[in-house]
């Protein structure tokens, strides 16, 4: 049994309606933990007063620089003293779950009972970057809790300017869509930075993410610093039986309306069949006696929409692979950037495949820890030295998918111009003897 | 953050640096048997998934809303659950609902029953409104303006409805951020923290404290410069310049940006990750002013609930709130949804030119 709660009308009323309540789960630990018990008084305070109380520091385990985030308590009486005397401690442990976010029930019970001996009792699955946050813990119980789930085959993620923890979504796990192996290619490329997750010594923070498909399910293109999207580049894939049935069900009002209207390149048609063209770039399937849907597969931008509306009847092609992109980040400091298409399309089948993805990995780390000023991301340095300097840095050739429209200024000397050409053609000659 | 490594005694425990552990002996032997050969899936009721794999195997998977925040008690639970009613293996999704996968359809009806009896509402597929992506707040964080879970809470209360059913135009994501960094990311319609007034500087913190050319450098417009106050070396703030981001006060704690009435909340509509029709795109702020208000929150709720109600009415099917907006226009999407289009809205940082209309296209 723990001390006397305090007071806490706000809270309370986090109590009331339907959605679970996170502040239920802590009134049921601070039963057992005065930790707890003064957690609630600490946070209840900031409901009053609008303020947070926590200030960083510095705590670690042995033999890493980071994975802990430190918070100590800044509710403090005149005379110095912590006002919630039981809980002047908050540490989190990031720990970097297997791709996908599989677990099974042994495992999430062996974390309940490492953290309720050793922390608060309060865990978040997951935090946005994708970490477990095994949250609240004491700067003496942060080792003992990281030892026992370091033994269970679990690792700390990153914090700070290191490479970060990373997500992959359910991809071929369990989805139709899923282009690549997202897990083996996350562990592949994560596992290859764990000096640089473990011990931050890069200007900033580095994210790579891994969607299996243009769905991003893991919002890779505005989070990530390396953003590897699965995509396809071969023709969409059809069923004729499921895309009748799609057609009876749905018939041709949604067919116009919810699918070829919605196409953003418009290369998705509906046609009487007699008039469906053939070719190695075509998709077609009929959708009833009279009607085919056609798709000019030179013409799709991999936007999975009709793909997503007609699941089954349509799938993503068979010459599978990713798109990467750099520089995704969050507002600061200079606003919000997309991730830019730096790699058009990469097979990920192969060890060797993957190693090239790992390489790139490699060389946009080097290039970044290089090159970036302080506090800086990859999308910032990109958009402060050039994309063509990164590209030179990163040994990527250019390539018109890297942008949406050429230059619209004239504002460049191009007195290399005759070079470049050249050098184009070259690689051109080369390519074809070579095929 | 950037904490040394710490030199300890040789006693201790080395760590094993095993990094991102195989997600292999995690998987349902079901998907673990089929990876990467999924043909379909379809959706037999809101919250439940069914997957046929090219073997003929099929998989149920249903999913439901959690608080993120869990106690141990509250995942035992769910480890309870996963090993009476489903398959003992269970996954989490990047807006913390959690699934449970099972091998027959009959099984997905009484483990429905059992989550919904537990309190966990069973939804957030498809085109439904799921869980909200957010952060830490004041539970966790050293520089929030505002908690996370709490308005998280308070807004999925309303929401569960929607969270429950299948009903909107397409799916809707929702994020909510406590300081203006946005760690809750790009979404359909996202809650940030919005500063109104310049940090407060403690004078006689900064010279302990602060590592003062970090800060100088660390403002988006360079307001922040080195002085000479009290006799101590601080900063002073060009006021004029300062447009209260907030960003110098992670590196600089004394320069204090969070304000219980000036540190206001600003909606956010029209994000969207996704490259399905249009390409991905930023979210543009459409309100803000609206005061930080624990517990509940409800100044926020009534214009969330208010955008979501037109969005819902309005949009054709498959729209995301961005293509809706593409449809509509700006100026109709401000009158459906009575929110006052101010001059705060029109651009003014780097780039703004792109986002004024350079072309006659005006609905009437
Ligand atoms: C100084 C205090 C900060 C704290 C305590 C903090 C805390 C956090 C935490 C706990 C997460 C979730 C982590 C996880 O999932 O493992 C997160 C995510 C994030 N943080 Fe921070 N953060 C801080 C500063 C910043 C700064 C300065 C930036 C931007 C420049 C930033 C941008 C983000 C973004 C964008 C995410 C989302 C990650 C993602 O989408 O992958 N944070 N932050
Ligand atoms: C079962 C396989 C899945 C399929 C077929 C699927 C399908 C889709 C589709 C069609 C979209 C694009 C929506 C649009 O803009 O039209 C999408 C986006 C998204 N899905 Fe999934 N999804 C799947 C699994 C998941 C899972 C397990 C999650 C995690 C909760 C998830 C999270 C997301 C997110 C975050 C986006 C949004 C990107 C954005 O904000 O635009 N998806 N998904
Ligand atoms: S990103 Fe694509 S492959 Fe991955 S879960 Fe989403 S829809 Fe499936
Ligand atoms: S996937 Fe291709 S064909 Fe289908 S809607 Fe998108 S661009 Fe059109
Ligand atoms: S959004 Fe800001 S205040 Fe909230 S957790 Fe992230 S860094 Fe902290
Ligand atoms: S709040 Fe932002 S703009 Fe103002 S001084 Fe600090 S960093 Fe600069």
């Amino acid at each position: 049994m723990a001390k006397k709660m305090h007071d806490t009308p706000n809270l309370d009323q986090l109590e009331d309606g339907p959605w679970p309540s996170f502040v239920t789960g802590l009134k049921e630990l601070a039963k057992d933990k005065d930790y707890v018990v003064d957690l609630l008084g600490q946070l209840e305070t900031s409901y009053r007063t609008k303020k947070g109380y926590w200030k960083g520091g510095t705590v670690g385990v042995f033999g890493y620089g980071g994975g802990i985030i430190p918070r100590f308590t800044e509710l403090k009486d005149e005379a110095g003293k912590p006002v919630y005397e039981d809980c002047t401690e908050f540490h989190t442990l990031r720990v970097m779950p297997p791709a996908g976010m599989h677990y099974d029930t042994d495992t999430l019970r062996q974390f309940c009972d490492i953290w309720e001996k050793h922390g608060s009792g309060l865990i978040a699955f997951h935090g946005q970057s994708g970490d477990i946050m095994f949250q609240g813990a004491t700067t003496d119980n942060v080792q003992k809790a990281f030892d026992e789930i370091n033994e269970m085959g679990f690792d700390l993620g990153g914090a700070g300017p290191a490479v970060r923890t990373s997500m992959s979504c359910v991809g071929a796990a369990r989805c139709e869509q899923s282009c690549y192996d997202e897990a083996k290619a996350q562990r592949s490329v994560l596992n290859t930075f764990l000096d640089d997750i473990h011990r931050p010594s890069l200007p900033y923070k580095f994210k790579f993410k891994f969607s299996g498909c243009p769905n991003d399910c893991m919002n890779s293109v505005q989070r990530a610093d390396m953003a590897v999207i699965g995509t396809w580049r071969d023709n969409i894939r059809t069923d004729e039986a499921m895309a009748k049935q799609w057609f009876a069900k749905h018939g041709m009002d949604e067919l116009v309306n919810d699918v070829v209207a919605r196409c953003p390149t418009k290369t998705f048609q509906l046609k009487q069949i007699k008039n469906v063209k053939t070719g190695p770039s075509i998709s077609s399937v009929a959708i009833s006696d009279t009607h085919a849907i056609e798709i000019d597969n030179h013409d799709c931008v991999r936007c999975m929409h009709c793909i997503n509306v007609m699941t089954g009847a349509l799938a993503p092609g068979k010459d599978k692979g990713a798109s990467v992109l750099v520089g995704g980040k969050s507002t600061l400091k200079i606003g919000g950037l997309m991730g830019t298409v730096i790699i058009p399309f990469m097979k990920l089948e192969t060890d060797e495949d993957v190693q090239k993805l790992v390489d790139l990995g490699q060389r946009t780390i080097d290039f970044f820890a290089e090159n970036a000023l302080e506090h800086e991301r990859t999308g910032e340095m990109i958009e402060r030295i050039g994309l063509i300097n990164f590209l030179e840095g990163v040994e990527v050739e250019v390539d018109p998918n890297m942008v949406s429209t050429p230059r619209t200024n004239p504002y460049v000397r191009t007195d290399g111009w005759d070079e470049e050409v050249a050098k184009i053609n070259a690689q051109k000659i080369k390519k074809q003897q070579a095929a | 953050m950037n904490q040394a490594v710490q030199e300890k005694p040789a006693a201790k425990r080395k760590p094993k640096e095993t990094g991102v552990p195989d997600n292999k002996k995690y998987l349902h032997p079901l998907m673990a048997k089929n990876y990467g050969n999924w043909k379909y899936h379809d959706r037999p009721r809101p919250g439940v998934l069914h997957h046929v794999a090219h073997s003929g195997d099929h998989i149920w998977t249903v999913r439901a809303g959690t608080q993120r925040q869990m106690d141990v008690g509250t995942i035992r639970l769910l480890c309870d659950i996963a090993d009476k009613y489903a398959e003992g293996h269970v996954r989490f999704t990047i807006r913390s609902n959690i699934e449970y996968m099972v091998s027959k359809e009959e099984k997905v009806a009484p483990l429905i029953a059992e989550l919904e009896k537990h309190g966990f509402p069973v939804g957030g597929t498809g085109n439904s409104i799921s869980m909200i992506a957010h952060t830490q707040g004041w539970l966790h964080c050293d520089i929030p303006g505002t908690d996370a879970s709490g308005v998280v809470k308070a807004l999925m209360d309303d929401l569960i409805v929607e969270f429950k059913r299948e009903e909107m135009p397409n799916r809707v994501h929702l994020s909510t951020s406590c300081c203006e960094i946005n760690c809750g990311g790009q979404a359909d319609l996202a809650i940030i923290v919005q500063h109104t007034k310049p940090p407060v500087i403690n004078h006689d913190l900064v010279a302990n404290v602060c590592e003062r050319p970090t800060v100088v450098a660390r403002c988006p417009v360079a307001a922040i410069r080195p002085a000479m106050v009290n006799g101590k070396p601080s900063l002073e703030i060009d006021e004029t310049k300062c447009m209260c981001c907030g960003a110098c006060y992670p590196p600089c704690p004394p320069m204090q940006i969070n304000d219980p009435e000036y540190s206001k909340l600003a909606i956010w509509v029209g994000g969207k990750n996704s490259n399905a029709r249009g390409k991905p795109t930023f979210m543009k702020m459409v309100a803000s002013g609206l005061p930080n208000n624990p517990p509940r929150w409800p100044e926020v709720s009534v214009v969330v609930k208010r955008i979501l109600s037109v969005y819902k009415d309005d949009a054709r099917p498959w729209e995301r709130m961005a293509d809706w907006i593409d449809r509509i226009g700006w100026p109709r999407f401000f009158e459906k949804t009575e929110l006052p289009f101010t001059k705060y809205l029109i651009d003014d940082w780097r780039g703004s030119r792109s986002t004024f209309n350079a072309s006659t296209h005006i609905r009437f």
